[in-house]
């Protein structure tokens, strides 16, 4: 069908095909990211986010989706300085989010 | 005073030969093992230390610390009595021991057992009054020893008694030396005391003798008590180096390698496996720690740590990321074990690689302003160098001497900056702010994640940033930062100040007037100013000028921690609320009006929680200022 509009390639998300299962893997260990509203506090106080594409806000929602490679984009300017988890409105510990990631990526990709 | 044995040896002393043997082989096996893995720098270090005079200051430590536990005293009077007793106790019997033997039976000098089991070998002649001197040496610290036993066993029903809260939780190997330990000395009295009335006693062992001699028979149980006495010596040996009791000989060599300047450099091995097999497990890091005030982390406090970096365990990892770091266990161990730097070691040796990076800083690249966050992710396009991440015309004129670096906790805190650059205004001083627009980080958050390769690429730009700026003073707010930068950036020639010891520069040489108020002000250490850099006459005296300082229950070395401390990875929002509130008791806060810290990342953690006002130390001087 055509819209006239269309998404990026890489932005669809096919439900059925997607593998989460690091953000799972995520949630286990640290459920705190289950409780994001995707609110963007943490971008806006972000100290990376200044100078280079950091986004927690954006990497949970990729995360969600599967798209790791582009969550890792968004995360590997994180000088894990800390202001998004004090200015978190859930209070979710994003650090540890961050971290547990890194460990979980570094897993599967290097 | 001459042998009753006519070759000097019983079976009964072959359990603690044994023993002993095995324990010697061990301890040199250890230190070998120990020395060789020390750096060749470190080696010459320590053979340095042992010619030359702090050689008489290392042995002053080992007798303060190992023998007498000073430091344990100053903690508590009946706690330190009760190891010193013991410790020094124990080392007198063996030391007159020798000496007895060395006067009386020459001829069996240098006999392992001989010392030990003088009184079974011995009888006494004529000559008696020659020893009655040593007998009653030796009896009074037998009672020293078997006094510290009690106070041990009493300790173990109610700690509380001797000062300490909670104490460790025992292994099986700990259960056994410790048994084997609390049995020696008893054992040794009714084994003395036996046989008192043929090798002679003083005033312990003869009177416990005289009623032993009521019984009829009690012939028959001399050679049991003695093969009892011998066993619980062999058994305490044979499970020394399984059982916390090891940090006896082991503290004497982390003594002579820490004088020698050896700091540790991986987690578990070299100066490292000194560190972690000195650790008595005594649980004074338990009391002191802000964990315990969250239900379930006592597991995670130093001493647990140290168990499982000793038996390699993987756990020692997430115990190590649940650290605050305040270094709160490192000053108040009586060993002086430094148990942050093998956290961080272990964090370090345990980090993922190849996830962070900052290349971008390093080019000089400006990523955002070109290309859009998504073109950036979704389209794959190639990064067009930009603009530079921090420039010197921005913000930085090279005339300018003093540099203000806010970093990221006092730009989500701008009044501390806003107050401070008020106060430097007023004081008419030149200044330039090196990150008004948000900079990098300091990089010591990744330090303490573990990650210190990637902090340096940080740390490189930083430096060179405030190296250009030609500044001969970097002013900072941040205790965070400003440990980090005086401990990992090299800056020669640049003077690094925390804001509290500027203020106070400033009003000592009149430069801004304060009006004194009638506030009551409660005033907390930060744990990287305090502990981490040793500042905390400074931020007292400038206070006292503004108001009148409270007395928290614990100050200075021992000031609580916030709970917001960066370290710490596992602590949830609710669980770091915990640690204020406890922190807010011991600051005393009832009695004052306002509390003052001088750390944005403090003033934060504390201002929701505290429900009078909290301000950082810039702040109220702002307020008070004429």
């Amino acid at each position: 069908m055509e819209f006239g509009f269309q998404l990026y390639k890489e932005q669809k998300v096919d439900l059925d095909i997607i593998d989460n299962s690091i953000f799972e893997k995520i949630a286990d260990s640290q459920p705190d990211i289950l409780k994001c509203i995707g609110c963007g506090c943490c971008t806006a106080t972000c100290t990376g986010g200044k100078f280079t594409p950091t986004q927690f806000r954006k990497a949970i929602l990729l995360l969600e989706r599967g798209l790791n490679d582009n969550a890792f984009d968004l995360l590997k300017g994180c000088m894990l300085c800390g202001k998004c988890s004090l200015v978190c409105p859930r209070g979710i510990n994003t650090r540890d989010i961050i971290l547990k990631f890194n460990e979980l990526y570094n897993q599967s990709k290097f | 005073m001459k042998e009753r044995i006519i070759f000097g040896f019983d079976p009964f002393v072959i359990p603690f030969t044994l023993g002993m043997v095995f324990i010697i082989l061990y301890l040199i096996t250890g230190t070998v093992r120990i020395i060789f893995h020390l750096s060749a720098q470190e080696r010459k270090n320590l053979l340095k230390l042992v010619f030359s005079l702090k050689l008489f200051k290392t042995i002053k430590e080992i007798i303060t610390d190992v023998l007498l536990h000073v430091k344990i005293f100053k903690k508590n009077l009946l706690l330190g009595y009760m190891h010193a007793s013991i410790a020094f106790g124990w080392f007198m019997l063996i030391v007159i021991g020798h000496v007895e033997v060395l006067l009386y039976i020459p001829q069996r000098n240098g006999v392992l057992y001989y010392p030990i089991f003088f009184r079974y070998f011995v009888m006494e002649t004529n000559q008696t009054l020659r020893g009655g001197f040593f007998f009653f040496l030796m009896d009074l610290f037998l009672l020293m020893v078997l006094s510290g036993i009690a106070l041990a066993i009493y300790k173990r029903f109610k700690s509380r008694r001797l000062g300490m809260k909670k104490t460790t939780k025992h292994k099986p190997g700990d259960r056994i030396a410790l048994t084997a330990l609390w049995l020696i000395f008893p054992l040794r009295l009714l084994a003395e005391s036996f046989t008192a009335d043929i090798s002679g006693g003083s005033f312990l062992t003869k009177s416990v003798n005289s009623i032993i001699q009521l019984f009829p028979s009690y012939d028959a149980l001399i050679t049991p008590i003695w093969w009892a006495y011998s066993i619980s010596l062999g058994i305490f040996f044979f499970a020394l180096p399984f059982s916390r009791y090891m940090h006896i000989p082991t503290e004497i060599l982390l003594i002579f390698l820490r004088n020698a300047g050896i700091v540790s450099s991986s987690s578990r091995d070299g100066f490292a496996e000194t560190e972690i097999y000195s650790c008595s497990s005594c649980g004074i890091c338990i009391d002191v720690c802000p964990m315990i005030s969250v239900k379930d982390k006592t597991k995670f406090t130093s001493v647990y740590l140290i168990r499982e970096l000793r038996r390699r365990k993987e756990a020692a990892l997430a115990t190590s990321s649940q650290c605050l770091m305040c270094n709160k266990c490192v000053e108040a161990c009586p060993v002086g074990i430094d148990s942050t730097r093998l956290k961080l070691l272990k964090k370090q040796e345990e980090f993922a690689t190849n996830f962070f990076s900052y290349i971008n800083l390093n080019n000089g690249q400006n990523i955002k302003e070109k290309t859009s966050v998504k073109e950036q992710i979704f389209d794959d396009k190639q990064v067009v160098p930009n603009k530079q991440v921090v420039t010197k015309d921005t913000n930085i004129a090279n005339k300018e001497t003093l540099l203000y670096y806010a970093g990221c906790m006092t730009h989500l805190t701008p009044a501390i900056y806003e107050a401070l650059f008020k106060i430097l205004n007023k004081a008419s001083v030149n200044y330039s702010f090196m990150d008004k627009d948000g900079s990098i980080c300091c990089g010591r958050p990744l330090i303490l994640a573990g990650a210190a390769k990637h902090a340096k690429s940080l740390i490189e730009k930083n430096r060179e940033i405030i190296k250009n700026s030609g500044a001969s003073v970097l002013l900072l707010s941040c205790p965070i930062c400003y440990k980090v930068f005086k401990e990992e950036y090299n800056l020669e020639g640049i003077k690094i100040l925390h804001h509290s010891e500027y203020i106070n520069e400033l009003i000592k040489k009149g430069k801004i007037k304060i009006e004194k108020t009638t506030l009551n002000i409660s005033y907390h250490d930060p744990c990287d100013l305090g502990r981490g850099s040793g500042i905390y006459e400074q931020p007292r005296e400038l206070l006292s000028t503004v108001g009148t300082l409270v007395k928290p229950i614990e100050e200075r070395e021992m000031s609580a921690c916030c709970g917001g401390a960066l370290a710490s990875t596992k602590f949830s929002y609710e669980q770091r609320n915990e640690i204020v509130k406890c922190a807010l008791t011991v600051l005393n806060v009832q009695k004052a009006n306002v509390l003052v810290t001088s750390c944005p990342l403090c003033l934060k953690t504390f201002s929701p929680i505290y429900e009078k006002e909290t301000m950082d130390i810039a702040q109220i001087v702002y307020k008070q200022m004429i």
